[in-house]
């Protein structure tokens, strides 16, 4: 493959990443008049987290007394990193964008009183309807074109290159400010969905000096059935758990958080959907979340009066909330013309250390997509002109002068041998985070080697290695540096909450890793 | 995982090359083949495109495995997924019937809701709304 691009196109913002938080993203910026232009890996549609399954959002109505008391509630398990302003922002922004959705055809329930339910989207119904706004508003979609790296000067990020999967053509998108919506970074461990958040908009960002905030907080690992890959686990809620032998392990009701997590560790988990009792509840659960069903019906299984095993999947940064540091109200990261929104974006200013339950993932993929879009739009006007744009790609791309050639596959096992284990990730310790930060930094000159180009494929396969290496070394770093127990992160020798760290923990860097601390906005 | 490209029901419209976001099929003048199963993400939504149910997806993630296209044909699994998301003519989408609002309505701590609630939770929309 050559390094010159056979694509080239100009636009004002270029979206990377075509999942809800690059289709809001898009779909405003060229509502605010600039060209856009997005590329996804895959198909805007069909890619990333949303579009299998779907996504319940955090959503209330415009009643005062019932925001503060989400606002307040948020505050409290975010581990106090949270800030009220943006949680209130968060949900004025959902109001007014879910109103939309509905008009362009999304048939949101209604409840006895006709009052609509928009607080669950069904991903493919969502996201092909999201496509078709962002197409109608004039966007220039690329699928199959996953961005490979950024293009920058002395004023800052400037565009992107990639390359298509289909035919191999490189393209190069030259435009006034970049929006980086790729998701978060899930390590290929085969969450429902999630094996093309591989990180590369984090290295891309990274690589022009971006930092990265809340790293710590990526130790969520999600139940599926064992054979499968569906993370979607509500339906869970209805489950009484046993061992192999049959004995109860958990008779129903709510789980303690390490549960499923201790217990798969002593052997063996099954589950059986029996608290969902009557033929009702059933049908009721069947058609909330029917991607929960599909894999075990497919094998055989009635959940409902059959035991499926079960696993955890790592989710890395998804369902944490961590991500690129942000600098302003619309969403700038620490780098001039470079914007992040969704999962790539920190999440703390509105769920401090812990994400999931609460929904505020898929709230915030749409109100940050939508304040990166205008902010990249405002931003590439005043623009210059002239530029003098180099490429700032580096390992899995560019190799080190005389370096021997990457094993992707190799490197990736690697990778995963230390942020997929529940022993290292889950169950933290600063001993054992220590030994796996010494692992993935020996990955680094690896990464760095000489990638197969032989394939649009393998060509991605070593850059997406070269991310999830990066990744895995700024998520224990900040794991170590944060030494307490808050929200989502715990360490074994330090059980209790730290007040005197009620901070943010940034990192930067790559063949370094800085770290510091930066106080929580009041 | 997918294991099934239906050959005789294919029309080789192209879509699940464009669609899969792993990038597993490949485009062989116009009909896709499976080139690379190992990068499948055992998604379904392949599937949900193909117009035809020409497609199939094993429940098992990292195991392939042998499929026999008439017995799933015959059981009417080839389909099956498109079906339940309700896409195609004449169908009513998940979304519409959508009873996820509903959910914490059946708790397992929740006394049993009476009959018309659960009715109304189980009702199809009349028809669905208009695209704007
Ligand atoms: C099973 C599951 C259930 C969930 N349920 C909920 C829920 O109920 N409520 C909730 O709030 N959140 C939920 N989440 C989280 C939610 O799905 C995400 O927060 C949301 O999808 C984030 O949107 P996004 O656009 O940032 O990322 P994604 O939807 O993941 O999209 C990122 C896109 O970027 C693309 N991309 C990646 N790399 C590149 C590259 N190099 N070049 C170009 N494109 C690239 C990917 O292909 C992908 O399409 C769930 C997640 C999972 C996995
Ligand atoms: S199941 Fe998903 S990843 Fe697998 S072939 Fe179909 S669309 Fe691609
Ligand atoms: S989507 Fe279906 S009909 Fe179209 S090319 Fe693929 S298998 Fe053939």
């Amino acid at each position: 493959m050559r390094d010159e691009a056979e694509l080239r196109l100009q636009a004002d913002v270029l979206v990377i990443g075509g999942g809800p938080a690059g289709a809001w993203a898009a779909w405003n910026a060229a509502r605010a008049g600039a060209r856009v232009v997005l590329a996804e890996k895959g198909y805007l549609g069909s890619s990333g987290a949303t579009a299998p399954g779907g996504t319940n959002l955090l959503y209330l109505p415009p009643d005062a007394a019932l925001r503060e008391a989400a606002v307040q509630q948020r505050m409290e398990g975010g581990g106090q990193l949270s800030e009220a302003r943006w949680i209130h922002r968060v949900l004025d922004q959902v109001y007014e964008s879910l109103q939309l959705v509905e008009a362009w055809g999304y048939p949101f329930r209604r409840d006895e009183h006709g009052v609509p339910l928009r607080d669950h989207l069904q991903g493919p119904e969502y996201l092909k309807l999201m496509r078709k706004a962002v197409h109608r508003a004039g966007v220039r979609i690329l699928d199959q074109s996953p961005a490979l790296e950024l293009l920058v000067d002395e004023h800052g990020v400037g565009g992107a290159r990639g390359l298509s999967r289909l035919d191999g053509r490189r393209w190069e998108v030259r435009a006034g400010a970049v929006v980086i919506a790729t998701g978060g970074c899930a390590f290929l461990s085969k969450g429902l969905g999630c094996n093309v958040l591989t990180g590369e908009g984090l290295l891309m960002a990274a690589e022009t000096g971006a930092e990265l905030s809340g790293m710590e907080f990526s130790r969520a690992y999600a139940p599926s059935a064992a054979f499968g890959t569906n993370t979607r686990g509500r339906t869970l809620g209805w489950a009484s758990y046993y061992d192999q032998h049959g004995k109860v392990l958990h008779a129903g009701g709510p789980r303690s958080r390490d549960f499923l997590a201790k217990a798969l560790l002593q052997g063996p988990v099954y589950a059986v959907l029996d608290k969902a009792d009557t033929p009702e509840k059933r049908a009721i659960l069947r058609r909330a979340h029917a991607i929960f069903f599909l894999p075990l019906e497919r094998a055989g299984i009635d959940p409902f009066t059959q035991p499926f095993p079960l696993t955890l999947r790592y989710e890395g940064t998804l369902r944490g909330t961590g991500g690129l540091r942000l600098t302003s109200d619309d969403c700038a990261t620490s780098v001039p013309g470079l914007y992040a929104a969704g999962d790539a974006a920190t999440r703390e200013r509105v769920c401090g250390g812990l994400s999931g339950g609460g929904a505020y993932n898929a709230s915030w993929a749409i109100c940050s997509g939508s304040w990166a879009g205008h902010g990249a739009a405002l931003h590439a006007l005043d623009a210059p002109r002239e530029r003098r744009l180099r490429p700032a790609g580096g390992a899995g791309l560019r190799p080190v002068q005389g370096s021997a050639p990457i094993d992707s596959a190799a490197l990736v096992a690697a990778v995963q041998s230390q942020v997929l284990p529940l022993e290292i990730n889950y169950f933290r310790s600063e001993a054992g985070l220590r030994q796996a930060l010494g692992a993935v930094d020996a990955l680094w000159p690896e990464a760095g080697g000489l990638p197969d180009t032989r394939t649009p494929q393998a060509a991605l396969r070593a850059r997406e290695a070269a991310a999830m290496v990066a990744a895995s070394r700024w998520i224990f770093n900040a794991a170590l540096g944060r030494k307490e127990t808050r929200a989502s992160h715990t360490l074994a020798e330090y059980p209790e909450l730290d007040p005197a760290q009620r901070h943010r923990l940034i990192v930067s860097g790559l063949e370094r890793i800085a770290l510091r601390t930066e106080p929580v906005p009041a | 995982m997918i294991e099934l490209v239906s050959t005789s029901r294919c029309t080789e419209c192209g879509l699940c090359v464009r669609v899969c976001p792993t990038n597993v099929f490949d485009d062989h003048d116009g009909l896709p083949v499976i080139a690379r199963q190992h990068d499948c993400q055992t998604c379904y939504i392949c599937e949900v495109y193909c117009p035809v149910d020409a497609l199939y997806v094993a429940p098992y993630g990292d195991q392939a495995v042998t499929v026999d296209e008439d017995a799933l044909a015959a059981d009417g699994t080839l389909g099956s997924w498109r079906a339940a998301i309700g896409w195609g003519r004449k169908r009513v989408t998940l979304a519409a019937l959508d009873t996820t609002p509903f959910i914490d309505r059946i708790l397992p701590s929740q006394p049993a809701l009476p009959a018309e609630e659960i009715a109304f939770i189980l009702a199809a929309p009349a028809k669905e709304p208009a695209e704007a």
